[in-house]
């Protein structure tokens, strides 16, 4: 097959020095070489995530914060010190205002129980978009129902873009919070979250960015983007699964009681009365994951070791390079077309369902994701039951996207 | 793993062309099924004589799978007993999930066309999503079931 399409020339972006931090990419899946298109879901890990973790459990591994012991010395100081790196990736102020989580999920979850839940009062609003994922509108939901407040949707435009000016006249007196996606996970559109953040501000309505498809892929500075709550997870950006990250304003986080009881999270404990400890710690009861957060700073090391004006830069040759390759095979409709997007292309195949470009993508060895994306809503505003994605990461390349390409070409002879 | 093990041309065909697709109205009974991870969606719909299926169709949409598979039981149901279509549910569902089903294929006439789903496990739910849906019209149940 001819690629009509020439392939951008990336001179200063070395990946396949870079594919070799990469053990899994060596896979053979149906005696294919692997071709992994689904790093929304989850990205791979560099050796040196995997390595850092073995390292810890081999030499420093003790529980945190509870001992005199050399090795409960050295796991505390491992772990904090990854509070330490965390900040600096996002530039906030002080590790107080860094709260380690099980992943985005439970840091929206914290913010909807211990931010929003005490302050709420019947009528109410919070405001979110159409374009969420499950993460950011089933625990506002539940928060509205054990409150009373309600909940707001701004619209999304048919290019998958959240529509400014709907939005500026849904945010009022009775928004006590904006919630939003920084990049959505089905379409890849990037929201111009800037302009909404300084419409709130100008109404003292605090934000929290949902960040966990942004963090991987750009840089991200909560200092100035001027927001309350920013969450993630590590295992978007190279880290472990089971941990991520909850940025809260230290102002928010000091007032807010906290989530969860028990070690750790107290100063002094009596039947009568306990002091709970300080920020960060408030929001951490129990052993925490000390691994994980290990594993986060080696992968926030590893992506600052490349740069990430570099990785959004090469996976924008890749968007574009794959958004030429799939716009030309007939039939194929791409859901998400803003012209601002990270490396994701969301996609419908006439007559062929996503499921069926899944396993036929997969005997080909090339992975997608094939579903609603936990976005259900915004399936059903395009009135498709489920899409195929394509989700590119600086480790992919250009022959790839040709594989994934011919893989198409097959599923449309099959099935098309 | 061959593809055209899975994708035979019976199921391209019933694809294509899925037979008994359409409501039936008035019906006897009918049940929603709905597979959450895909997004597959179906309606099947009966009419009874007695104990016997008299008619049976479907609508909705799914992937090649779960399409082709309700086109082939709408077929295969007709004129069979409740029984009957139990019984053979339990050899189609052995079929797709076992190598050793110890089933007839002349039993099956054009359901054997899906045992080449067992090669490949995460399309079986696609597969039996329409039976599981069928045994809940069958059982008057009004609650959409669900392949979780
Ligand atoms: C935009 C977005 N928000 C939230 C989440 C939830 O992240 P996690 O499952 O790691 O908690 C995801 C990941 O699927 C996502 O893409």
């Amino acid at each position: 097959m001819s690629a009509a399409i020439g392939r951008p020339r990336s001179v200063d972006f070395d990946v396949a020095r870079i594919r070799r931090d990469f053990p899994i990419l060596n896979e053979q899946v149906n005696g294919k070489p692997l071709v992994y298109l689904d790093s929304a879901a989850s990205s791979q890990r560099p050796r040196a995530v995997i390595e850092a973790i073995d390292n810890y459990y081999e030499h420093d591994h003790a529980n945190v914060h509870r001992g005199v012991h050399t090795l409960s010395q050295r796991a505390t100081d491992a772990y904090e010190g990854a509070r330490e790196t965390v900040r600096g990736f996002i530039n906030a102020r002080s590790t107080r205002e860094i709260i380690y989580v099980r992943g985005t999920t439970e840091a929206i979850n914290l913010v909807a129980q211990s931010y929003a839940r005490p302050l709420l009062q019947p009528g109410d609003e919070i405001l979110i978009s159409a374009l969420e994922h499950h993460a950011n509108i089933v625990p506002w939901q539940i928060v509205c129902g054990q409150t009373g407040a309600q909940l707001k949707v701004i619209p999304i435009s048919q290019t998958g873009e959240v529509d400014f000016a709907a939005f500026e006249r849904l945010i009022g007196p009775r928004t006590r919070l904006l919630a939003l996606a920084h990049i959505s996970n089905a379409l890849g559109t990037i929201v111009p979250v800037e302009r909404f953040i300084a419409r709130a501000k100008e109404l003292k309505i605090p934000v929290l960015l949902d960040g966990a498809q942004a963090v991987p892929h750009s840089i991200v500075d909560v200092q100035a983007l001027d927001c309350d709550f920013y969450c993630f997870s590590a295992h978007k950006m190279v880290g472990p699964t089971g941990i991520g990250v909850l940025y809260g304003r230290e102002s928010l986080l000091e007032a807010m009681p906290p989530w969860q009881g028990g070690g750790d999270m107290i100063l002094s404990v009596t039947f009568e009365k306990t002091t709970y400890n300080q920020l960060p710690w408030k929001f951490e009861a129990g052993t925490p994951d000390i691994a994980g957060a290990i594993g986060m700073a080696a992968g926030i090391r590893y992506l600052q070791g490349i740069g990430m004006e570099r990785i959004a830069a090469y996976e924008h040759e890749l968007l574009e390079y794959a958004t030429a390759r799939l716009s030309a095979i007939p039939g194929l409709r791409i859901i998400g077309t803003s012209p601002h997007k990270a490396a994701v292309v969301s996609f419908t195949m006439a007559g062929i369902h996503p499921h069926d470009i899944g396993t036929i993508l997969d005997t080909e060895g090339v992975a997608v994701r094939t579903g609603h994306h936990c976005a259900m809503p915004v399936m059903d505003f395009f009135k498709v039951p489920a899409t195929a994605r394509a989700s590119l990461s600086f480790y992919n390349t250009f022959e790839e996207i040709d594989r994934l390409v011919a893989a198409l070409e097959h599923a449309r002879k099959l099935l098309g | 793993m061959d593809l055209k093990d899975l994708y035979r041309d019976v199921i391209v065909d019933h694809n294509r062309h899925p037979r008994n697709f359409g409501k039936l109205d008035p019906a006897d009974a009918h049940a929603d099924g709905f597979n959450p991870l895909c997004g597959d969606r179906l309606t099947v719909y009966v009419n009874l004589d007695g104990e016997n299926i008299e008619e049976a169709k479907f609508e909705g949409s799914g992937c090649a799978i779960s399409v082709a598979s309700a086109s082939l039981l709408t077929e295969a149901v007709k004129g069979k007993s409740r029984a009957e279509v139990r019984e053979l549910f339990d050899e189609v569902h052995a079929v797709l999930t076992q190598h050793d089903a110890n089933v007839d294929p002349s039993r099956l006439g054009k359901l054997a066309a899906l045992s080449g789903v067992r090669e490949f496990p995460a399309r079986v739910k696609c597969a039996s999503l329409c039976w599981h849906t069928l045994n809940a019209a069958l059982d008057r149940a009004t609650a959409p079931v669900t392949t979780e």
